[in-house]
């Protein structure tokens, strides 16, 4: 027993040195990647792989189903989404809608700046914040669309309203949950370079809260995007040119079911353009480059 | 090359007494009692601690965990105000942070990461406008190549090792040319082999332009072979046991008697006073 454990009697291995500069020649140390790795190593071209898998699936469906009054085919939608387009009202639709979206978007980041501005400056601002957001975040926007048109009247105004509503609360989290978790050796570097206030904010604050405030305007853009087209639904046409939403409402009414396709069509091209497009890009340039996201 | 340096060494330590002798010193820490609040605790993390750094010195806090050396350089940096004594920078008071005291620290995150390395260490210049355009720029790239990172002036920090990023925050720090450097444990992450180079070329660093540091660490080893002066603090709270000498010492030492010698000197130190509290606390 003790025999085994005595490290003397254990046989001695032999030592060796390897000398690497010997070696032949192992081979490429890199090759380049075969035409169909690239292809499926490409995220973008795998998404339109997708879509175009769901668009077939969708055409053999309606042609088995043959009811177009109920579910068109996917080539009946396109043509009807290139007629809206070419001869019908749907690009001045998406015009008015989108003209809506963005002064409401901007407003509510303003303001959501602003209040994020209070609550990180002051304690009864984070106070403040903090409790409107749990008030408020859960409260539907378009649930505050009656009272809009109360105080605002029938019209843009009161659609306004109610996008502010949907994008204040996420994106003043979400840029006040950034803010704080940044972390504490960052702000101490930018103090001890003698920044404060304003500088203090814009130029150690903001950049290292990106992620979050990044996340927020998407979540904010997203509500505000449904909010919009679900308040059009609601209460149809303003003045003389509807939006998007009118656009679908009306075309139900007329049972044009082809075009209430394209008119959704449009709404998830947008979204997925917005999403996949300029948020997107935004990323790629500043989170992703500088390693804070995947 | 080993005779150079010790004959430049020696120069340099001649000088440096000549310093010593004569001038105020560069940061007087009088009596100071730092305090911070926890959560539940109002924690008192140096008690009345006193002394002085002079030009060119090597300065090291040495103290186990607990001793308040970090808390007493972020007193120095300005993060803190004392509760009690004072603590001067050429005269004047320290009241807040500023970009005379640049601070190096432990953690990798300290690099912004949303700017290149050139970017980073031109950033500080910048902000507290000091230098700006090409100047800062020239300034940037003379340092960036003083820590040997010419090669990634324009890469993304997430994109170097512990031991680079650590060698930005340094050059960044050096390059505002501040009265003090301040390393708050800057090697204490790194690997053995990493941190051995890492002093190697901050002691080069510091044969090239002799600037004050104060650096903080718990490793004796560390002290004796970065510090011309080292004090040695007890814990909870921090307070001053010693102040020694350790100017002669550098990676070459290492084995020596006298460094050695030293070595134990302080670890008899740290290491009875710490014998001490636990039987305080036993008696308690």
């Amino acid at each position: 027993m003790s025999k085994g454990l005595d490290m003397t009697a254990m046989p001695a291995r032999p030592e060796f040195e390897a000398d690497p500069s010997q070696d032949v020649k192992i081979g490429d140390a890199a090759r380049p990647l075969s035409v169909f790795e690239r292809i499926t190593g490409n995220a973008f071209l795998r998404r339109v792989f997708i879509l175009i898998v769901l668009a077939i699936i969708w055409e053999i469906y309606a042609r088995w189903l043959k009811n177009p009054l109920m579910f068109p085919s996917f080539t009946e939608m396109s043509s009807a989404l290139w007629d809206s387009i070419a001869q019908g009202p749907l690009l001045e639709r998406t015009y008015t809608t989108l003209r809506v979206l963005f002064m409401g978007y901007a407003a509510g980041i303003g303001l959501a700046a602003a209040f994020t501005t209070l609550a990180v400056s002051t304690r009864i601002g984070t106070d403040l914040l903090s409790t409107l957001t749990a008030m408020f975040n859960p409260l539907p926007a378009i649930a505050l669309l009656p009272l809009g048109l109360l105080w605002f009247g029938l019209g843009i105004p009161s659609l306004i309203f109610v996008i502010v509503h949907s994008v204040l609360w996420a994106v003043a989290l979400n840029t006040h949950t950034g803010f704080l978790s940044v972390p504490e050796t960052q702000r101490m570097a930018g103090m001890n370079y003698g920044l404060r206030g304003v500088r203090y904010v814009t130029l150690i604050l903001i950049p290292a809260a990106l992620p979050s405030i990044l996340a927020g305007l998407k979540i904010g853009w997203a509500f505000a995007w449904r909010t919009l087209i679900a308040a059009e639904l609601v209460f149809g046409v303003s003045s003389s040119s509807g939006g998007l939403g009118w656009f679908i409402f009306e075309n139900r009414n007329l049972l044009e079911t082809a075009n209430v396709f394209a008119g959704l069509t449009t709404v998830i091209v947008i979204g997925l353009l917005v999403e996949s497009v300029v948020f997107r890009s935004v990323e790629l340039r500043t989170v992703r480059r500088w390693g804070m996201q995947r | 090359m080993c005779v150079s340096r010790s004959v430049i060494n020696h120069a340099i330590r001649s000088n440096m007494k000549h310093v010593d002798a004569h001038d105020e010193p560069l940061l007087n820490v009088n009596g100071v009692t730092l305090q911070y609040k926890t959560r539940e605790h109002l924690v008192t993390a140096t008690y009345r601690v006193s002394f002085q750094v002079f030009a060119g010195q090597r300065f090291i806090l040495l103290g186990p965990s607990g001793c308040g050396k970090s808390t007493l350089l972020k007193g120095i940096a300005g993060f803190l105000k004392p509760v009690e004594g004072s603590m001067r920078l050429s005269g004047r008071v320290i009241d807040k942070p500023g970009p005379d005291r640049m601070m190096v620290f432990q953690e990798f995150d300290q690099l912004l990461p949303w700017k290149t390395v050139r970017q980073n260490v031109m950033f500080p210049m910048k902000a507290s406008r000091r230098l700006d355009g090409a100047e800062a720029e020239a300034r940037a790239s003379a340092y960036i190549n003083k820590v040997n990172l010419t090669k990634f002036s324009n890469s993304y920090p997430h994109t170097l090792s512990g031991g680079m990023k650590q060698r930005v925050a340094i050059a960044r720090a050096m390059a505002m040319e501040p009265d003090i450097l301040l390393m708050d444990e800057p090697f204490a992450a790194l690997d053995a082999l990493t941190r051995r180079k890492m002093q190697e070329e901050l002691l080069h660093l510091w044969r090239d332009t002799k600037f004050t540091m104060i650096f903080v660490t718990h490793s004796i080893e560390e002290a004796i072979i970065l510090g011309s002066r080292i004090l040695v603090m007890s814990p909870h709270p921090g307070q001053v046991k010693a102040e020694l000498n350790a100017g002669q010492f550098d990676h070459a030492s290492q084995g020596g008697r006298e460094f050695q010698a030293l070595q134990q000197r302080i670890h008899t130190m740290l290491f009875d006073q710490r014998i001490e509290q636990e039987t305080r606390v036993i008696h308690e």
